[in-house]
């Protein structure tokens, strides 16, 4: 079966590229990361602020069971409505250094569309760390309260 | 077996992640990286050599000195760390689906 989640990282590089097809028209797609409460449910984060536009700011917010805060932000470049966002991305209180994001979303027919996350990193270095940290908890965490939430649409 | 559940320790410290950041950069002494840290040196000794332990952390002998670099070998096998990357990233795109599956029928009704 064709993994509908695809990650490209060739080794040595310092960037990696996350292909996904979505069964969704892409202005609901896109709608996904527009909409701040939408964007709550699906990546299980608090969205303390997210600015659409130029220059624009935002501001995620992820609390584990503990009470621990986890803080992530960055800025807008570029948005351009059903086409793409360019962003960079930043953990808060991690050793990890700010990444920029090009988002790019296409329509493949009616129904369907497609996501193109283009990653780049610091380094190489910084870029296999952050694979390997997808084994970790504080990541894992938010996975887990995507599943409730799923579970509870259900 | 052993050896990938010690790598995998060995990077779920938040001080020890710092650490390989840190070298990620460019080699340094002992000292050198712990100035870097509140920590009490022997701390970060312990963590040093835990990070030369599973490899991620290689020493060399530069005059009387010796430096820490990055394994960059060892740093470079991702290939085992993908698929957990990938499956986060597959599990958060799902629940995108499903929610907007959601909204667009409720949008219909």
């Amino acid at each position: 079966m064709e993994l509908k989640t695809k990650i490209d990282a060739a080794d040595g590089q310092q960037d990696l590229t996350i292909t996904r097809e979505f069964e969704l028209p892409v202005e609901l797609l896109f709608k996904a990361y527009e909409e701040p409460a939408i964007v709550e449910q699906w990546m299980g984060t608090k969205v303390l602020k997210l600015e659409n536009k130029k220059y624009g700011g935002f501001s995620f917010e992820t609390t584990d069971p503990k009470g621990n805060t986890f803080g992530m932000s960055g800025t807008i470049h570029e948005f351009r409505q059903n086409e793409s966002i360019t962003r960079t991305f930043e953990m808060a209180n991690s050793p990890f250094s700010v990444q920029l994001e090009f988002l790019q979303f296409e329509s493949l027919s009616a129904d369907t569309s497609k996501l193109t996350m283009h990653i780049i990193y610091k380094s190489n270095d910084h870029r296999d760390l952050m694979l390997k940290m997808g084994m970790t908890k504080g990541i894992n965490m938010a996975h887990n309260r995507l599943q409730e939430t799923v579970n509870k649409l259900k | 077996m052993n050896l990938r559940r010690d790598v995998f320790q060995a990077i779920a410290d938040p001080t020890r992640r710092a650490i390989l950041l840190l070298v990620a950069s460019q080699a340094m002494t002992a000292g050198a990286i712990a100035a870097n840290f509140n920590t009490a040196r022997p701390t970060v000794s312990k963590h040093l050599q835990i990070l030369t332990e599973c490899e991620l952390l290689e020493q060399k002998q530069t005059g009387r000195e010796i430096h820490y670099h990055i394994n960059a070998k060892k740093m470079r096998e991702v290939a085992d760390f993908i698929e957990p990357f990938r499956k986060l990233w597959d599990d958060r795109f799902n629940a995108l689906e499903t929610i907007m599956k959601t909204y667009q029928a409720k949008k219909k009704d």
